[in-house]
């Protein structure tokens, strides 16, 4: 005999919390560290490598280190030697920049973060006027790094600039640059003009398809052919120029991927209630397309900020051209570890922030989800 | 002065739309042949036909999101030529209403609303807002106005499609197949809200396959096949008598269920 089947529920069934074990501590273990063998084995694994690294990294930095010293001979074989940081940090900071001028350049820095903040930040109080003051930024920061005042101040030569402080010029100038660059050569190379359409081609082709260095190393021979015959560009004003352009390449393309992303639809409803060209991609197109393109975005900025250390070739001492020099000086000979490691905890530090801050935008930009 | 030309038939009496031998063609492929159409202000036109049969590329003709080759269309006195201040002038004096929402994701149900009040009508924020929420009452939504499109059901976000439209305070309403991405369900509230729309007087194309709606709130249905009007009529005789064979073979194929 068969069951009658179910006609009619008495009563609907209310909600209920998840079993146990598959929420809070136990649930997040269970289920991301311990879920299957492979899984399993894999945790103590790495459990066991950090185990073995993480005490004698501390050990070697730390614990046996030698924080003073004239020279690598103070030094023990054990640890590490900080023992230059002492004498040197100026030069890895600021390059050959005159020591008691090395105020100016402290004063630009801490004169940035009111220019950054009402980009990055969204409730802050005198936003409007912070905008402004970002404008005039760049202006107030150069005339700081290398401008003089009536002999009051003496001007400073940009080859003198050097050290961190010209990783963090080149790198926020070009990345400054670059995105409305980028976003020009994206719309530009998607435009129904021919001519709009082949220059943002050909430029973003040429560009990119070479390496940075090469612009580099030719950008004493090839920006004077765009230029008036007696400017005579600076060396950092060249770097940037060229970094600036090289990213913008890059950014164009990651961007034209966002562009290439957003629904037919969305230009139709914009054109549809009469916005025009440029409304429709300030309004509609592009924060939608940069919106998708934060993670490629982000990606540019990182590699940028990483190249500036290309400067080398021109004969400009950033803070990895410092390093360079002082492993090769006879009294810290072969401390390379500690040099390496030191210079790339500065990068790491400004590119590991703005990985968070992009993730952090990507989430607060989620509106679908929300 | 070519405004005087292109503004012949400005006069509130004159058509609201009028089209002319309109042919259009996709590459080789002749998608609209020779239509000629005049809709009155404030009439109901329900267009239907087949897939493929050139009704919603009609319609995205008279807002110009598609360009025709051959022939005459004049919205509201504007000539639809390639002179984009007429195109611009026939965009905000025609809603149009899509299949797939095209609701702007990235801004609250509030802000697509106030957009073109803003930026096309140069409105006062304040103005604009006070009149969306209007049109969310209409539509019935308008506790929703600060979520975002992506937060409500396909219905509500049609809904929202359509008052977005009509904060621009159109005098002509395009649909091009709005309830055809819902779900059963929700189809009525959409329907309820054009109905409603309908009977305020709005001079509407509708492109549906709602007949239930053709015979609600239709002054007139036109059938197309192939690029071509069939078929025009009141929706009684439309669908009680219809003429051509094309026809009834259509109507028994979408009234068989």
């Amino acid at each position: 005999m068969t069951q009658p089947f179910f006609r009619q529920k008495d009563e609907m069934l209310s909600e209920r919390p998840p079993p146990a074990s598959t929420v809070g501590i136990i649930g997040w273990l269970r289920s991301n560290l311990f879920s299957n063998w492979i899984n399993t084995s894999l945790t103590l694994l790495s459990l066991y490598i950090l185990w073995m690294a993480v005490p004698s990294l501390i050990e070697w930095a730390f614990i046996k280190a030698q924080l003073s010293g004239d020279d690598r001979f103070a030094c023990s074989e054990d640890g590490a030697c900080w023992a230059w940081l002492d004498q040197r940090i100026g030069q890895f900071l600021y390059g050959l920049y005159p020591a008691k001028e090395t105020w100016r350049i402290n004063i630009a820095f801490v004169l940035l973060f009111p220019a950054l903040a009402p980009w990055l930040i969204d409730n802050i109080p005198g936003k409007k006027w912070l905008r402004w003051y970002s404008i005039f930024y760049p202006f107030i920061a150069a005339w700081l790094l290398v401008g003089g005042w009536f002999g009051i101040i003496e001007g400073v030569t940009t080859n003198n600039l050097g050290g961190f402080a010209l990783n963090l010029t080149v790198g926020l100038a070009g990345i400054v640059l670059s995105l409305p660059i980028g976003i020009m050569l994206a719309l530009g190379r998607q435009s129904r003009l021919p001519l709009i359409r082949w220059f943002s081609v050909i430029f973003i082709e040429t560009v990119r398809g070479v390496p940075l260095i090469t612009l580099l190393f030719v950008s004493n021979i090839l920006l004077p052919i765009f230029l008036p015959p007696d400017v005579a560009l600076d060396a950092v004003i060249r770097v940037i120029i060229m970094v600036s352009a090289f990213a913008s390449a890059y950014m164009a393309e990651v961007i034209r991927g966002g562009l290439q992303a957003i629904p037919k639809g969305q230009y139709e409803a914009a054109s549809a209630m009469g916005l025009g060209y440029w409304q429709s991609m300030r309004l509609i197109i592009l924060p939608q397309a940069l919106k998708i393109s934060i993670p490629g975005i982000v990606n540019t900025f990182i590699g940028l900020f990483k190249d500036t250390t290309l400067v080398i070739v021109i004969g400009l001492f950033d803070i990895l051209g410092i390093a360079n020099a002082m492993v090769s000086n006879p009294d810290w000979l072969g401390l390379s570890s500690e040099t390496y490691v030191f210079v790339s905890l500065f990068f790491f530090a400004v590119c590991f922030s703005m990985s968070r801050y992009s993730m952090r935008l990507e989430r607060k930009l989620d509106t679908d989800k929300r | 002065m070519p405004s005087t030309e292109n503004q012949e038939n400005a006069n509130p009496n004159g058509p609201s739309i009028k089209i002319e031998g309109l042919n259009k063609w996709f590459g080789s492929f002749h998608v609209l042949r020779d239509i000629n159409l005049d809709v009155n202000h404030g009439e109901r036109i329900v267009v239907c036909g087949p897939s493929g049969s050139g009704k919603s590329t009609l319609i995205r003709c008279i807002n110009r999101l598609e360009e025709h080759q051959e022939g005459k269309i004049v919205v509201d006195g504007f000539h639809l030529t390639n002179d984009l201040k007429q195109i611009d002038a026939v965009r905000s004096e025609v809603g149009m209403v899509f299949q797939s929402f095209n609701l702007f994701p990235h801004l609250t149900v509030l802000e697509n609303c106030t957009l073109a009040p803003i930026w096309v009508r140069k409105q006062p924020k304040r103005e604009a807002e006070a009149a969306a929420m209007e049109y969310l009452e209409r539509v019935k939504i308008p506790e929703q106005a600060n979520k975002f499109p992506g937060q409500l059901s396909g219905g509500q976000q049609q809904r929202v499609a359509i008052a977005r439209s009509l904060c621009m305070k159109p005098k002509i309403m395009l649909f091009d197949e709005p309830t055809s991405a819902l779900d059963p369900e929700m189809i009525k509230e959409v329907l309820d809200v054009m109905v409603d729309l309908a009977e305020s007087g709005m001079t509407m194309l509708v492109v549906t396959h709602e007949m239930g709606f053709a015979s609600q709130v239709a002054d007139r249905v036109i059938f197309m096949d192939e690029g071509q009007i069939i078929e025009q009529n009141t929706p009684q005789e439309f669908f009680n008598n219809p003429q051509s064979d094309r026809t009834k073979l259509f109507l028994s194929q979408i009234l068989s269920h």
